[in-house]
């Protein structure tokens, strides 16, 4: 995982999420997506349910809201999905997380960092890196790694019901 | 890049000199006297020991330095090649391939015992005359004319240091030969026209000069005559430069002496090959894989509504993508050569083992397969060629009872016909004992007591988990593990397993495997709204599902195809697709071993050649399927796993019949 730089700084890209904005480490981004045909896997993981093509390779598309407990919602034109690559089980995987609206690439301050409260907040802690308070707003930075790296030692649901 | 590694390179060459003088060796375990072998074993580990000490493997240069110096010996005609001392420098060379890989365990103890045993096994053989005395020729030295290839330069000889290394053998008078040279226009200045006539005076035997020349000596023209023959004779025509074998050489090594068939065929062999990391084939492999999509995506457009020069375009793009797909496939092809060498000397050392006499005898090594199908062989056939060295072959003294050669072999031979490779194991032992499966079988549960079996299901046998006839366990074979898993490696491969018995005849075991991996033919077909490719190989037939056969099978999932019962999934309440079905249904009859099953479908779309992409980490475990492939609109679809489905519907099928 991307560490704080020495000023305790990061650059990190935002984007909304079920009204909330949310931030990963911009040197995970490999590129940014318009939204495209996406493929069911049935008995997969409703964390990553689907797959698209990238540029010729099959990538996972994960739906955030899923890990934080927000209802699905219809796609919109400010719809995009970001494509990062996450190192997991030391092994380089690309992944697409499909979100609301991209904002921009921002840095954010070590010292307006919190670690998630134990209450006062409806999602699992565990699915969450840290909590950043930038210009009256609050930003999440989900613990990425964490959360896939349980979706490959969980599984995916057995198929036949 | 872990290619330029110069650690990483001579690894890599390491092994291969160390594969080289394995073969060498194991070859001379059946002709102790033959010279080139004794010189490329010798070749081949004091290459080993140079390029060693250069890359800093100072514990490998020195320990190669002992073994290369016992092995001068033989090659000297000092000692005779015995087979203990061929025993030894194979074990000798296991330890170099320890230190080589830096995963020596034991230390220099470990060398250690084996230098001990190299002294003995010398000290044994200079006991015995050697066999090949050297002969020593009380001549007054030797006329040596010699012409290097004209790219010797470039392979790093110089000519200087060799005649240098002659003068150290006595005064030598030497003649430039410059009768080759060619004109000022065709001359290639890297290149050396030039020959030499030297004349040595020394009482060495010839063997000392050709050692001056030992690391060039495959490529060149060498003659050696003794100076006293030489004189008798007219003086050697300067432009004469065909060989001359030297008489006075010790006979032992005639091969040695005669210059071997002109070089330059060799020489441009060589050149031919390139080394590349295996990565980055497959790199090439996805591109052309995305190319071939994104081709038959321009043709879709193009015949839509394209222009008679783009429809032209687009073919001629078609044609040259299909083409550049076929030569990337053939490059992914290697010979199973390499495969099948690297069982000589497990052979070797389970003949060791169980104290019989084994002969592998291997055909069809030119037969070629995806590199990652040869790679994922090799665990099935140690598997498979244990077995039938340890159970199927007798002792000697039950082989010649039983009126066999008391040495048995082991044929192992590999054909290619149509798109599959067919590679056959095939001992002359005592067979499969159908009573002892069968009874084994019946102990395990696998079968039923009195349960009919066809002739080749009951052999199948063999491959269940937990399944071992052999009585005793060895540290070879019979732990009951392996051979299932043999069956799972190959289906994994989309092969299959055929065995033949003949009682006291031997067994004979047959891997059908596809060429290759990363294409093949699939159907596709569709299930709700999503795409799916089932693998044409294991598509036996499909039928349509009437609307009223539908209904009444809600019950049961079974239909009667030929006389035979046959169960079906639903795709779409497999993969809980949620949609109606079509009025028209499809049932695509699949079938793995001796299962078929029938697969609901909404609509079969039709052929698909597919290429093979891996799901992603995050989807490995998801059951069903073995990978996605890319359809002519960039979209993706699954892969069906038939082995998967199969086995998912087999419990169902109980369920089922026991509700």
């Amino acid at each position: 995982m991307t560490a704080w730089t020495d000023d305790g700084e990061l650059e990190v890209l935002t984007f909304g999420l079920g009204g909330e904005t949310f931030a990963l480490e911009a040197v995970l981004v490999r590129e940014i997506l318009d939204l495209m045909p996406e493929t069911q896997v049935p008995g997969a993981d409703r964390l990553a349910a689907s797959v698209i093509n990238f540029r010729g390779r099959i990538i996972p598309l994960a739906d955030l809201r899923i890990a934080f407990g927000m209802t699905p919602q219809e796609d919109t034109t400010d719809s995009r999905i970001v494509v990062i690559e996450l190192m997991l089980d030391d092994e380089p995987v690309l992944i697409g997380l499909k979100t609301d609206r991209v904002n921009e690439v921002a840095t954010l301050l070590r010292d307006a960092a919190e670690a998630p409260p134990a209450i006062g907040m409806r999602w699992p802690r565990d699915h969450i890196r840290c909590l950043v308070r930038q210009g009256g707003d609050l930003i999440v930075l989900p613990d990425l790694p964490a959360l896939f790296t349980t979706l490959i030692a969980r599984g995916g649901e057995p198929t036949i019901h | 890049m872990s290619a330029t590694d110069p650690i990483a390179a001579f690894r890599i060459e390491g092994g291969e000199l160390l594969d080289e003088v394995e073969q060498a060796l194991l070859d001379m375990g059946h002709r102790l006297d033959d010279m080139d072998l004794v010189n490329a074993v010798f070749r081949g580990l004091h290459t080993l020991k140079g390029s060693g000490a250069m890359f800093g493997f100072d514990a490998l240069a020195q320990f190669t330095h002992h073994c290369e110096s016992a092995f001068d010996k033989v090659r000297k005609g000092v000692v005779p090649a015995t087979s203990q001392l061929v025993a030894v420098i194979l074990s000798a060379q296991d330890h170099m391939r320890a230190l080589l890989d830096g995963r020596a365990t034991g230390g220099e103890a470990a060398g250690d015992d084996i230098l001990a045993a190299l002294e003995a096994a010398i000290a044994e053989a200079a006991g015995a005359p050697p066999a090949a005395p050297a002969a020593k020729v009380a001549g007054q030295g030797w006329h040596v004319v010699f012409r290097l290839p004209a790219d010797c330069m470039a392979n790093g000889t110089n000519p200087l240091m060799l005649l240098d290394e002659l003068r150290d053998l006595g005064p030598c008078r030497i003649v430039a030969l410059t009768d080759r040279l060619p004109t000022l226009e065709e001359l290639t200045p890297t290149h050396c026209h030039i020959g030499w006539d030297v004349t040595v005076e020394t009482d060495e035997p010839a063997s000392a000069v050709e050692d001056v020349f030992i690391f060039v000596m495959d490529d060149m023209e060498l003659a050696i005559t003794p100076l006293a023959v030489d004189a008798a004779e007219a003086p050697a025509d300067p432009a004469n430069t065909a060989p001359v074998a030297a008489p006075a050489t010790a006979p032992a090594a005639p091969a040695a002496a005669a210059p071997p068939p002109p070089a330059p065929p060799a020489a441009a062999k060589a050149a031919e090959h390139v080394r590349v990391p295996a990565e980055r084939l497959d790199e090439l492999m996805d591109r052309v894989g995305e190319l071939v999509i994104a081709q038959s995506r321009l043709s879709q457009i193009a015949h839509q509504d394209g222009g008679l020069a783009l429809r032209s375009v687009s073919e001629e793009i078609e044609r040259l993508a299909g083409e550049l797909r076929d030569t990337m496939m053939v490059l992914r092809m290697m010979p199973v050569a390499s495969l099948f060498g690297r069982f000589r000397r497990l052979v070797h050392d389970l003949a060791r083992d169980t104290g019989k006499a084994i002969d592998l005898v291997t055909t069809g090594e030119t037969t070629e397969v995806d590199k990652t199908v040869i790679e994922r062989l090799f665990d099935p056939l140690v598997h498979i060629i244990r077995n039938s060295c340890d159970h199927g072959l007798e002792k000697a003294e039950d082989r010649v009872a039983a009126g066999k050669s008391a040495t048995g072999t082991v044929h192992l031979s590999a054909h290619q016909a149509g798109g599959e490779v067919l590679i056959t194991i095939r001992d002359d032992g005592r067979g499969i004992d159908r009573a002892r499966v069968r009874a084994k079988a019946e102990a395990n549960g696998l079968i039923q007591p009195d349960q009919l079996l066809a002739d080749q299901e009951l052999l199948q046998l063999i491959f269940a988990p937990g399944f071992s006839t052999a009585a005793q366990v060895t540290n070879l074979s019979g732990r009951g593990v392996g051979m299932d898993v043999v069956k799972r490696t190959i289906e994994s491969l989309r092969g299959t397993i055929e065995v033949a018995s003949i009682d006291g005849g031997g067994s004979t075991i047959t891997l059908r495997i596809p060429l290759t991996l990363a294409i093949i033919d699939g159907l596709l077909v569709r299930v709700g709204s999503g795409d799916y490719v089932i693998p044409l190989s294991a598509v036996e037939e499909c039928l349509e599902l009437s609307g009223e056969e539908d209904l009444r099978s809600q019950g049961r999932s079974l239909i009667t195809l030929r006389d035979r019962l046959v169960p079906f999934l639903r795709l779409r309440d497999v993969f809980a697709t949620g949609t109606p079905a079509d009025p028209h249904q499809k049932i695509v009859v699949v079938a793995t071993g001796n299962d078929r099953v029938g697969l609901v479908v909404d609509q079969i779309i039709g052929n698909h050649q597919t290429v093979i992409k891996s799901m992603s980490p995050l989807h490995r475990h998801v059951g069903s399927f073995t990978g996605a492939t890319i359809l002519g609109d960039g979209s993706v679809a699954l892969i069906l796993d038939i082995a998967q489905l199969v086995a998912l519907a087999q419990p169902r099928e109980e369920r089922l019949r026991a509700a």
